[in-house]
């Protein structure tokens, strides 16, 4: 199945040997000029490219305090040596986040300070090479931006944020990734990563809201571009194109049916995505947000939900309002914006969905918290809502719900392996490999437990499970949406649901 | 890159798919599904001709319950899911079998 050795499931975590250079053929595509040039990047490598990359990185320091704190304070303490899921399934030693700091670190040090543009040696700078350059493609391609790191790091040194910077650094040279960059433009575009036009997308909707009502006898809107609605749905285009993706979204449209409330998804933001923060990129992040708030006004709604997708949250949570706010013109009794987790949990908390948790017992379900929901974001009113809010909602669905070890979910949870605009076919062997500290946890709640499903919130970890699953000797539909669970419980008003559960109990 | 067939050159991106969609022929999917080790069977070419139409007419390849949909609409719904498209193309419907249908990649979280 693989030209590559799938790490095995261990009993339990085992840190492994260094293999040094393990993982330096890892790398991928570089993005042609038809997609940098639309990002306002250079086509290809530019000659003077060493000048303007430590041009940029000037750029960075100055704009970016963070980074600067970044790069000076880490003291080598090593506490973050075991923590990155590349590192412990990769061996490579350059996967220890602190190496991966390095790489970046170590030219900052012989151009940026005193020390390291007098005794390069003394302090382990170095000049900017080839190598090095090879090595910042390879190497900051090799970490999703999950931020575990950060969690166990004594100064909160943020691995995300250098790796961010260093892509920054490479596409302003003209060497940026085909993967994260073809979808970038492709959003300036279309108006979803998936370059999926208006017609394709009403012709969808259209299909799902045929499928529900044959299902359940109701006639459930998936309404597209609808003016004068209530709640914009803001939610990521796999949700329309990929499995178990789809079935979210028919949860999250029995949701707001059985509320009451109105509501649109726009073909201008049909994506909740924002591939910009990957590629560290503000001026592209800030034009993908935009669309929101454009879409938002046009529509005339009062509120914004998003759907299932880590990162997306992320950038809306912290950022949207920085980025295209002021949301002044929303309904002020709501927040800005809403997870759909939140959007029903609400509901279940007055009472306002009724729900039939039979309908899952066929599964055994364990929660997987997704780096950017986990650990940079919130989720409702509460501390700590963003762990407990998806977990209520699937409890409010299903009547067997099994945690995975303490080490790995809530903020210690490990990646899926596939985030941070990594989540393409030519990072096959990273991915595979960096999922292993999630199988070997899911393992042991299969073992334990006799799990048989693992939900999740974000688009990227769905796919990413749907595929990697298997080489674990897992099958790719063991992987669901959390409101998935939500569309096969909710018992819809009027429907043949209903009618067959009351016509039980009376 | 490009891929020879019959003495013919086609140009593909990095991963294999056609650079231009125009210049697709039947030959073009056989030659590929070979090398991927896959002999087409009628099942096949029901899968790439429905993507072929559907490309034709929305400019993207169909969303994977769309494909399903008009799949079992045409085969039966024993065949109207994703496990009887994954027996096909094992890659992935929406991957492999655009690939030899001669459409782009889907791009995005999927």
């Amino acid at each position: 199945m693989a030209d590559f050795d799938v790490p095995e499931l261990k009993e339990y975590p085992i840190i492994p040997k260094l293999k040094e250079g393990t993982m330096a053929h890892s790398a991928p595509y570089i993005a042609a000029s038809k997609f940098q040039e639309p990002l306002g990047f250079p086509g290809e490598l530019v000659d003077n490219w060493k000048e303007v990359a430590i041009d940029k990185m000037g750029d960075l320091l100055g704009k970016y305090r963070s980074l600067q704190v970044f790069l000076d304070s880490c003291v080598h303490c090593g506490a973050c040596t075991d923590k990155c899921h590349y590192y412990l399934g990769t061996s490579d030693p350059k996967n220890m986040p602190v190496a991966r700091q390095e790489l970046l670190r170590k030219v900052y040090r012989r151009y940026f300070t005193f020390a390291g543009k007098y005794f390069p040696k003394l302090v382990g700078a170095t000049d900017l090479t080839e190598d090095v350059l090879d090595d910042w493609y390879s190497y900051f391609h090799q970490c999703s931006q999950c931020r575990r790191c950060s969690v166990f790091c004594p100064y909160g040194i943020d691995t995300a944020e250098i790796s961010m910077a260093a892509r920054e650094i490479m596409d302003a040279v003209g060497k940026g990734q085909k993967y994260c960059n073809e979808i970038i433009a492709k959003v300036f575009v279309i108006g979803n990563n998936l370059g999926l036009p208006e017609p394709a997308l009403a012709d969808t909707l259209e299909g799902l809201e045929e499928d529900i009502e044959e299902d359940t006898g109701v006639k459930v809107r998936l309404p597209l571009d609808e003016k004068g609605a209530d709640i914009l749905l803001v939610t990521p285009s796999a949700d329309f194109f990929a499995e178990p993706h789809v079935d979210g979204l028919m949860g999250y449209a029995k949701v707001f049916h059985e509320a009451g409330v109105s509501w649109t998804i726009s073909s201008k933001a049909s994506e909740a995505a924002n591939f910009g923060m990957f590629i560290g990129s503000y001026e592209n992040m800030r034009k993908i947000a935009l669309r929101i708030r454009e879409a938002a006004l046009e529509l005339g709604v009062k509120r914004i939900v998003f759907g299932e997708c880590g990162h997306a949250w992320r950038v809306a949570y912290s950022f949207l309002n920085t980025l295209a706010g002021p949301f002044d013109f929303l309904d002020p009794r709501y927040p800005v914006p809403q997870h759909i987790c939140e959007f029903t949990y609400d509901l279940i908390q007055e009472n306002k969905l009724r729900f039939n948790k039979s309908e899952n017992d066929h599964m055994r379900v364990t929660f997987h918290d997704s780096c950017n929901v986990a650990r940079a974001s919130g989720m409702g009113k509460m501390e700590g809502g963003q762990f407990i809010i998806p977990r209520e909602v699937i409890k409010a669905s299903c009547n067997h719900f099994f945690d995975m070890e303490p080490d790995s979910i809530h903020d210690s949870t490990f990646c899926c392996g596939g985030g941070g605009g990594l989540l393409t076919d030519d990072l096959m062997e990273l991915r595979v490999k960096g999922a292993l500290p999630r199988m070997e946890a899911l393992k042991r709640v299969v073992e334990e437990n006799g799990v048989t499903n693992l939900a999740a919130i974000c688009a990227i970890c769905k796919s990413q499970f749907a595929k990697v699953l298997p080489y674990y000797g897992f099958t790719m539909d063991q992987i669901v949406s959390v409101h998935q669970l939500v569309s096969s419980a909710i018992v819809l008003k009027g429907s043949e649901q209903e009618a067959e559960l009351d016509g039980k109990t009376e | 890159m490009a891929i020879e067939v019959n003495g013919k050159s086609y140009d593909t991106d990095e991963e294999g798919y056609l650079a231009d969609l125009n210049q697709w022929e039947a030959e073009v999917a056989t030659a590929m599904a070979q090398a991927d080790g896959t002999e087409l069977t009628d099942s096949h070419w029901e899968v790439i001709n429905f993507l072929r139409e559907y490309y034709e007419e929305y400019q993207i390849a169909p969303a994977v319950r769309v494909l399903t949909k008009a799949i079992g609409k045409k085969l039966g719904k024993d065949k109207g899911n994703s496990k009887y498209l994954y027996e096909l193309f094992p890659y992935g419907p929406a991957k492999q079998a655009c690939k030899y249908a001669g459409l782009p990649k889907p791009t995005g979280c999927v």
